[in-house]
């Protein structure tokens, strides 16, 4: 069995100049995931620092709206950071400190997980620097300024399509000209063996907390957990305590952007197909020569051509399904969880809520839905605000 | 079909690389032939990748310039067919995992054995995953190429001792670009090959002088250079071939 397989997905398909930095990374995080002081001091940040856990929040004004299946939101929005980005940034980072660097690097889309890293990094001591397509720190300047304010440097990558994609190409080259002092704290479910492996474990502690919080409130579990997919780090969080659960479905959220008929997509389930590229065997936007696809999302934070390799093994195996949604869609529920609930989703998090509306009025009252919020929304404040024609200034 | 094997006998090989297409797959013929003519021993032709994360800008911006062209892996095989016949060296490609993946593999190497390619290099397929094309090289008799690099350390000999055609030495950390100074003990690397196999050993990654060629080919077995000459091509664009010939020259000059 080769290394980091989920099914026939996963593997380290990276420069021979890096194997040695991720088969050290893969030695200390089995060294420490098993350490009770590592543990502690994690679970510490995660309560103390992060604002663990998470409230599972009852919409109820949603839930009758709809007229069907009673509605949870997981706010992972209410994180220290407002995103569920934190909580894998913490455990990299630690474990970084703990393995002896002094400087840790991360690529970035929406810039979510670049302010996650930037902050544990500035709680930690660590160097930190921030690889963001130009395309995003011009659509997310704030978080740009964020970073900054936290200690980190961010370099606008100007190659290739200036996005997220091109911001891990330039990540993983500045990490193979620097390995000694450095940790790459990749952001999501994805890359090279160990990383979709590291992320999952550091971000299942959502679906844990849900299954838990729902157990109190309603003593069984739910009959759908709903979280959208980029890479698929919330999402993965969300399901991987509820994979053995046969009962519940477990729903991604693609970026469909105008439509998954149009070239302006980045639903890789939906459109992509089998290739090899940012360490991993998995599902990925591309041409019939391999060919990396440009893509397209309203949402930074879900503009990326691939998937991780354990949602291409749940996808293919049929125990999660994964549906697309539009920009126009998440914009909608954007807007709707704004004015229901008075909770402002990140655009990201808004593509969930946009199926969880569509689902919902489908089921029995009688049963429940969790659809997690993955973020907040005030870094889309402004983009929602041009996409409806209201030029406002950050 | 010219083994790799060749480029190495009684002489110190000059390897150099094009991007394929770039700017054209008119002058990526006439530069297969001119570079030959020139003294070029082997010849490593890459095929352009939308991504390529082992490379730096200079090679970026050729495959971005040859995909902007309409480049396709089709096309390539068909310039280079039209040429095979005049090129008497061995010749490999240098790509990543996905072009060949989504080609299928086995549709790949059937091209590459008609182009009579002797071998491929895959910069994202270490080691540890060399598997997944194996087999099919081994089918079709294309040699796969191992890269060895300055953090390799204890998996030098690992690599080596399962190395076929030459044993790609990465010089320098990060990715290709001309450096002016390599500070990798190169000897040493080759030491440590030299325990196991006696593999030729190229080094590759910031050569761009005939006085670092010459260093690096003392001691190994050749030297690749890609940057320094994608560059050449990408100041002269479409005239750039006698340029590209003369600096080849000058660079076999520095290894007889």
């Amino acid at each position: 069995m080769k290394k980091g397989r989920f099914g026939q997905y996963g593997g380290q398909f990276i420069p021979e100049t890096l194997m040695n930095a991720v088969n050290e990374l893969e030695e200390a995080y089995e060294k420490y995931k098993k350490d009770p002081d590592f543990v502690q001091e994690l679970n510490d940040l995660l309560k103390n620092y992060a604002g663990r856990p998470s409230l599972l929040y009852e919409a109820k004004r949603m839930t009758e709206d709809l007229g069907g299946a009673k509605i949870y939101l997981k706010r992972e929005d209410l994180n220290h950071t407002g995103a569920h980005k934190i909580n894998n940034v913490l455990g990299q980072v630690l474990l970084a400190k703990k393995m002896g660097k002094t400087r840790v690097i991360a690529e970035t889309g929406a810039g979510q997980h670049g302010v996650a890293t930037a902050t544990a990094a500035a709680l930690m001591d660590m160097e930190c620097e921030i690889y963001m397509g130009k395309e995003d720190t011009d659509r997310q300047a704030l978080n740009v300024y964020r970073m900054e304010l936290l200690g980190a440097k961010v370099h606008p990558v100007t190659t290739g399509t200036m996005t997220l994609k091109d911001a891990v190409n330039e990540t993983m080259r500045e990490w193979a000209g620097r390995m000694d002092d450095t940790l790459y704290v990749l952001g999501s479910v994805m890359g090279p063996h160990p990383f979709p492996t590291i992320v999952r474990d550091f971000q299942k502690v959502i679906g844990e907390e849900i299954k838990e919080q729902l157990m109190e409130k309603e003593g069984r579990l739910p009959d759908a957990v709903i979280a959208c997919v980029g890479g698929g780090s919330n999402a993965m969080g969300t399901f991987y305590e509820f994979i053995p659960d046969k009962q519940v479905r477990l729903i991604g959220c693609e970026a469909a952007g105008l439509g998954v008929d149009t070239e302006k997509h980045a639903a890789t389930i939906a459109r992509g197909s089998e290739g090899i590229f940012h360490g991993m065997k998995s599902l990925f936007c591309q041409n019939e020569y391999g060919q990396i696809a440009p893509v397209y999302s309203i949402s930074a934070g879900l503009d990326y051509p691939g998937i991780g390799p354990e949602h291409a093994m749940l996808a293919a195996e049929g125990r999660a399904q994964y549906v697309p949604v539009t920009d126009e869609e998440a914009v909608n529920a954007f807007e709707y969880l704004s004015r229901k609930e008075g909770i402002i989703p990140a655009v990201e998090s808004a593509h969930a809520i946009a199926y969880a509306m569509k689902l919902a009025p489908t089921m029995r009252k009688d049963q429940i839905i969790v659809v997690t919020v993955s973020g907040r929304g005030d870094k889309d404040v402004a983009a929602i605000a041009r996409y409806r024609g209201v030029e406002i200034y950050e | 079909m010219n083994k790799i094997s060749e480029a190495f006998e009684n002489k110190k090989a000059f390897i150099p690389f094009i991007t394929g297409g770039d700017p054209s797959l008119d002058v990526t013929k006439k530069l297969l032939l001119a570079m030959q003519e020139a003294g070029a021993d082997l010849i490593e032709v890459g095929i352009p990748f939308s991504d390529p994360i082992a490379e730096g800008p200079v090679i970026q911006e050729a495959d971005e310039r040859a995909l902007r062209a309409g480049f396709t892996t089709d096309k390539l095989f068909d310039a280079i067919l039209e040429v095979r016949g005049e090129i008497h060296i061995p010749m490999v490609f240098m790509t990543y995992a996905n072009p060949i993946y989504v080609y299928g593999k086995e549709a790949f190497m059937k091209r590459c054995v008609e182009c009579e390619m002797a071998g491929l290099i895959v910069p994202d397929l270490p080691y540890e995953e060399k598997d997944e094309l194996l087999d099919t090289c081994r089918k079709y008799g294309i040699e796969l190429v191992s890269l060895i690099a300055p953090t390799s350390e204890d998996r030098i000999q690992m690599i080596a001792r399962e190395a076929e055609g030459f044993l790609y030495c990465v010089s320098s950390l990060g990715v290709t670009g001309v450096r002016s100074e390599i500070r990798t003990n190169i000897r040493e690397m080759v030491d440590r090959v030299r325990e196991v196999t006696d593999i030729p050993c190229a080094v590759g990654f910031g050569i761009s002088t005939p006085k670092q060629a010459r260093e690096m080919a003392n001691v190994s077995d050749g030297a690749i250079v890609g940057s320094a000459i994608v560059k050449i091509i990408a100041e002269h664009g479409e005239d750039c071939v006698p340029y590209v010939a003369e600096y080849v020259r000058q660079m076999k000059d520095a290894l007889r």
